[in-house]
């Protein structure tokens, strides 16, 4: 039980993390994998609070899906964020 | 390199998945109404192999294999399909199951008391119902971007 808070607690820190530097981070293509893998972790939480039915949504979804549009909507635009 | 597809990591690693990507999406689909996922989610997953082939290869690795106009007439069926279905039972109440437990013929099979592993040929009307939204889960997302793809790049040239 005591593993179990304990992984739960580094899943959502990541998350946490993983959100920051989408903010963070300059280069927008860095910045949406880094949204990406927020939206990868956010999936395994709806695993292990046993949801697996939303986690796969969110993975299909949140990963996959609007980081293929943004890469293609980036590619069409600038890389660089401006100042 | 032509400004369209992405390095040669990106194409030889979507070689290998998108085949595997794909049949997951069908097994989450078939298998909807005994496993988590259904229509909805494995639709999705197929999109999301669809999504990778056209960010790794751009709008030239269509080559005419996504067509937009059959990718919508398989949208459209798909929700006419679900429409339908639902309607076959009509005569008892909307989103009647007719088929279940009918013996036999179209996942009309019956499940035994207990607990069992999940029979795939049972649920009747679900498992269709998995099916007609699947399709139109997978070609509508799959339509959005190409959409986004073609239309940008015809922008981009005028």
């Amino acid at each position: 039980m005591i593993v179990q808070s304990i992984l739960h607690v580094v899943v959502l820190v990541l998350i946490v993390i993983g959100a920051a530097l989408a903010v963070w981070f300059k280069d927008l293509l860095s910045s949406v994998l880094a949204l990406a893998a927020a939206s990868l972790l956010v999936s395994l939480e709806f695993y292990m609070l046993q949801a697996p039915d939303v986690a796969i949504a969110e993975a299909a979804i949140g990963a996959a899906l609007t980081t293929a549009i943004y890469v293609i909507a980036i590619r069409r635009t600038a890389r660089k964020e401006e100042e | 390199m032509n400004n369209n597809s992405m390095s040669v990591i990106v194409r030889t690693v979507t070689r290998f998945m998108y085949g595997l990507i794909i049949l997951f999406g069908f097994y989450v689909i078939m298998h909807g109404h005994l496993t988590p996922g259904g229509g909805f989610q494995g639709g999705a997953v197929v999109a999301s192999a669809f999504a990778l082939l056209l960010v790794a290869f751009g709008s030239a690795g269509l080559k005419g294999q996504l067509n937009l106009h059959w990718l919508q007439s398989i949208e459209e069926f798909g929700a006419l399909a679900f429409l339908g279905l639902a309607f076959l039972g009509i005569g008892t109440a909307f989103f009647y199951n007719l088929f279940a437990n009918s013996g036999g013929f179209l996942f009309g099979a019956s499940v035994p008391t207990g607990s069992n592993a999940g029979v795939l040929t049972a649920g009747g009307l679900v498992p269709l119902m998995n099916w007609a939204v699947g399709l139109k889960v997978m070609t509508g997302i799959a339509a959005v971007v190409i959409v986004m793809l073609v239309g940008s790049h015809k922008e981009e040239t005028e």
